[in-house]
């Protein structure tokens, strides 16, 4: 028993190292990543401006892009599928990235993603020692969720580039909230290790807890987007309207990719995880309804998990309905994240309800 | 407003035909006032409720609707924090009762927005299931005369015949669940019905939910019971609550048939470490019987694990020691013998409660009385002398029940409910001790308390009893719940991960004999997959039918620079 315990204990410390450590290494990236802007600010490819600005006929021609895959032998050539966008879309081709084109920036673009793995792989492991610390799944309490949550946002992030998808524009912001989200929780949340209270000692711990961090992880990638989107569309408007932005703002936004591009993104990043969330919110009314009795009763944290998902269901019809595509489904977009973080932060810490069980 | 924002029925060509029947997603209608009367503006408050513009402010309303439950104490989840509210904030109180902040999800208001929000889904639901049945009897439209215009389009020319291309083409379309079928001179498919079906399935899993809800409210039974180790148990039937509460439209004879009874209750606390006096386990072992005289059936019911029986589910509310005590009258008479449950008052299980003997008893004198104790237990005692009465420990370490004697009359007999846990001192007199103060005394197990003058005596035995106290609760449409649920769930990925689409394939011989095959997708919304999904069909199509020797005069299609129209965002 004593034994047991002492092994636990050093796990709890081998974790809390671990966390430290990948914290380090995240910092690391971040300067790599700013390493990387700020080589890239020397690049002077407008494009996005040359895409908008230049008047005439060529403004009106749609991009081609050219599905060509394999099979090209010598005789016959696959046929190439052209692609027009919608009518009245903005062609604007996507910004180059934070390198801006440069070779310099574009190193140091690939050291901030390596170090972002090295660091993602540390605080995985973390999490892992801090479960087996407890030896159960390490979500008890805020310390525990926090690590969690910027440990899947990274991987799902790190996941999306192997797959292939253009998100390394998201990079930056990525590094620095997480070392934020790992700071709060050291320095503010940190809980020693210990068992669960009965009420949350459930199999359904497992389901509910870990598809509502991973939700709120991924949702998190699609504010980003969101929030990305808001600016990059006002500076594409601006230079539309043949407005000059600032020099900053021009030298940022141009990287990033266009503003359709990125609205595209959060779209698809909240649409895939909004049948998740409604699954986390059932799940967690079965288990209200094991643990307490009720499967609804209006807790402050089952009422803003229903909040967060009216305001996506609102989300995911403003996009269906003409009018309210674009900057006000965005609008709707941050509001729902704001409301999922709320209950995350703000529901645990300042409200007392049901669920403010671990002392935070 | 950004230039993004497209409004589809700006576009006027035949692709709108291509396009059109892609979804059932209600048109856009701007808000045309009427003109013609009552009934004139009837059908057009009609169709703004079941326009999505109105659906999504609906849905944005409940959202923000649902905030103030949180932030203002609520008297369905809380009326103790209600009343507390109440009397700190003066000014507010008035307004926020006006405006029923502390019942938000049963006010007017809140109960206005969604209901309108589902009568809009019904008004909504209902011709788009309709139509989207019409979608599936009927055929997708034919191909529009010019493919280049559409959102992905490939080309090429081919010695095949065009009526093999068209075969082929079908084949091909058929083969990979397109509904297809030729139609003149181009082969028509469509694939992706799931989306609709998902999305209809999703809505309408939606309206089965709330009226499972809406069932469950009116029908529903919700009771409490104390149980203590080893006694006579419950059975479900109304008197046996210690209190009950019901829907409008419960029925007493709905009530599940069953009864059970605790064996044993078994509790186990952390002993060290910051957590200490933390519960560990709590477990309450029955055994149960379904029905009048069932089989007797075993049940360890936990906080996350309840005793379901039918409709109705046991749930193990809280917990607390049963002291067992035997008092005597003058005589030596057992005038009372058992288990008398107390209230736990804090974490460590400091309990207090009231034993009364209303009957049995006769004074020195003989005469009828009845008798009444304040009881205060401690499981775990600090020790004589250290600090107050209160318990260290959860656990029976070091129990301690102390005792205060009155007797007189408890008041039972007036007819008013009364709590047993509390002893209604106006009727009683102390007892007195040698001091004339009231007669109270510290027991430890096996000890007994002797009251004055003979009058009898009251003993704390060694046995300790434990209780438990269980919610039984009823609640027909939790299935339906639960299915519309899963539903509902499966409803949105379909619809969120599928895209409708349509291809085309033209097949026509050219002025020099040779054939020259068009192909073109088109989706509901833009998507990468619809070039892709072209490409690939493309690829298998061009295997049948290769390329012509090149001519110089082939026209490259990327020179028509016209975007496409017809597709949404
Ligand atoms: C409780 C109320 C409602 C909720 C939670 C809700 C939720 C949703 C969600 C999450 C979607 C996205 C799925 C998708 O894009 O296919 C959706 C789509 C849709 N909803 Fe609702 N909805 C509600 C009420 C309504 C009402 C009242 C209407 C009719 C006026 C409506 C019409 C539609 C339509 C037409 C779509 C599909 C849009 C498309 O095809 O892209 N919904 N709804």
């Amino acid at each position: 028993m004593t034994l047991a315990a002492a092994t636990n204990e050093n796990m709890a410390q081998i974790s809390n190292v671990l966390i430290y450590s990948s914290m380090a290494v995240y910092t690391l990236a971040f300067l790599a990543h700013i390493a990387e802007w700020v080589f890239g600010s020397r690049s002077k490819v407008g494009r996005t401006a040359a895409a908008l600005t230049s008047s005439g006929p060529a403004s009106a021609e749609a991009p081609k892009v050219q599905v060509t895959k394999g099979g090209s032998t010598a005789v016959l050539d696959r046929p190439k599928v052209v692609t027009r966008s919608a009518a009245g879309t903005r062609d604007v081709p996507d910004g180059p990235g934070a390198h801006g084109g440069t070779e310099q920036g574009d190193m140091y673009g690939r050291i901030a993603v390596s170090l972002t793995v090295l660091a993602a792989l540390i605080h995985v492991s973390g999490v892992v020692a801090r479960a087996l610390s407890v030896m159960r799944a390490p979500w008890g309490n805020m310390y525990e969720f926090s690590i969690t949550f910027s440990a899947v946002a990274v991987t799902t992030y790190l996941v999306l580039m192997a797959l292939g998808k253009n998100v390394r524009w998201m990079g930056l912001i990525l590094v620095t909230t997480v070392l934020l989200d790992l700071g709060i929780a050291t320095k503010w949340l940190y809980t020693e290790s210990d068992q669960l209270v009965p009420a949350l000692d459930s199999y359904w711990l497992w389901i509910h807890v870990s598809t509502a961090i991973f939700c709120g992880a991924v949702f998190y990638l699609g504010a980003v987007g969101t929030a990305l989107y808001l600016f990059r569309d006002s500076y594409e408007n601006k230079l539309a309207s043949g407005g000059k932005p600032g020099s900053f703002a021009s030298s940022v936004l141009e990287r990033l990719p266009s503003a359709a591009s990125l609205d595209k993104f959060s779209y698809r990043i909240n649409a895939a995880v909004f049948p998740l969330w409604t699954f986390t919110i059932i799940a967690g009314a079965i288990w209200a309804g094991d643990a307490w009795g009720r499967y609804w009763g209006w807790d402050p944290k089952e009422v803003f998990s229903f909040v967060t998902w009216m305001a996506y269901a609102a989300y995911l019809h403003a996009r269906a309905t003409a009018g309210w595509k674009g900057r006000k489904a965005a609008y709707l977009a941050l509001f729902a994240f704001a409301c999922f973080l709320w209950n995350y932060y703000g529901v645990n810490m300042v409200i007392s309800g049901k669920h403010s069980y671990a002392g935070v | 407003m950004s230039k993004t924002d497209t409004t589809p029925e700006t576009a006027s060509d035949d692709l709108g035909a291509a396009g059109s029947q892609l979804s059932t997603a209600p048109k856009e209608e701007l808000p045309n006032l009427p003109s013609l009367g009552v009934i004139g503006w009837a059908r057009w408050f009609w169709r703004q409720l079941t326009s999505m513009r109105v659906a999504l402010l609906l849905l944005f309303m409940l959202s923000l609707g649902a905030i103030p439950g949180s932030l203002v104490p609520q008297n369905s989840v809380d009326e103790l924090k209600v009343e507390q509210f109440k009397l700190a904030h003066e000014t507010l109180t008035p307004i926020y009762e006006k405006l029923q902040l502390f019942d938000v999800y049963s006010s007017v208001w809140f109960s206005a927005i969604y209901i309108l929000l589902f009568v809009s889904l019904i008004g909504c639901i209902v011709p788009r299931t309709w139509q989207f049945v019409g979608q599936l009897k009927g055929r997708p439209p034919g191909a529009p005369k010019r493919l280049t215009r559409l959102p992905a389009y490939t080309t090429w020319r081919t010695e095949a015949a065009p009526e093999d291309v068209r075969e082929e083409a079908l084949k091909l379309l058929k083969g990979r669940r397109f509904r297809s079928h030729i139609e003149g001179d181009a082969v028509t498919a469509e694939k992706g019905y799931t989306r609709e079906a998902g999305n209809l399935l999703f809505h309408i899993s939606l309206i089965v939910m709330l009226v499972a809800f809406a069932v469950g409210v009116l029908f529903k039974s919700e009771g409490g019971k104390l149980v203590v180790e080893g006694d006579g148990g419950f059975a479900n039937v109304l008197p046996q609550y210690d209190d009950f509460r019901s829907g409008a439209l419960f029925d007493n004879d709905s009530l599940e048939r069953f009864s059970f009874q605790l064996d044993e209750f078994e509790d186990d606390y952390e002993r060290k470490g910051p957590a200490t006096g933390t519960a560990r386990t709590f477990k309450a072992h029955v055994q149960y019987t379904e029905g009048v005289d069932g089989p007797l059936k075993k049940k360890a019911i936990e906080v996350n694990s309840p005793l379901e029986v039918g409709d109705s589910t046991v749930y193990l509310i809280a917990h607390g020691y049963a002291p067992v005590v035997t008092v005597k009258d003058p005589s030596g008479k057992v005038v009372f013998s058992g288990a008398v449950p107390l209230l736990p008052i804090d974490a460590n299980i400091t309990s207090t409660g009231a034993i009364k003997i209303p009957d049995g008893y006769r004074n020195k004198d003989g005469k009828k009385e009845q008798l009444g104790f304040n009881a205060f237990f401690v499981p775990t005692f600090a020790g004589h002398g250290k600090g107050d009465m209160l318990s260290q420990f959860p656990a029976p370490d070091f129990p301690v029940l102390a005792l205060s004697a009155y007797h007189g009359s408890l008041g039972i007999d007036s007819g008013l409910p009364q709590n047993v846990y509390q002893l209604d001192t106006t009727k009683m007199k102390e007892f007195k001790d040698k001091n004339g103060e009231l007669l109270k005394q510290r027991l430890l197990p096996g000890e007994t308390m002797k009251l004055p003058d003979g009058q009898g005596s009251i003993t704390y035995e060694k046995e300790l009893k434990e209780w438990a106290s269980f919610q039984i609760k009823q609640q027909p449409g939790n299935g339906w719940a639960l299915g519309g649920a899963i539903a509902a769930i499966f409803g949105l990925a379909g619809s969120l991960f599928i895209q409708r689409r349509r291809v085309w394939v033209r097949a026509v011989r050219g002025e020099d004999g040779v054939t020259v095959v068009e192909m073109a997708g088109l989706g509901r919304s833009e998507s990468a997959k619809v070039p892709e999904e072209l490409g690939d069909l493309a690829a298998v199509l061009h295997s049948k039918a290769p390329s012509a020797p090149a001519e110089d005069s082939e026209t490259s299609p990327e020179s028509e620079a016209v975007p496409a129209e017809g597709a949404e965002k």
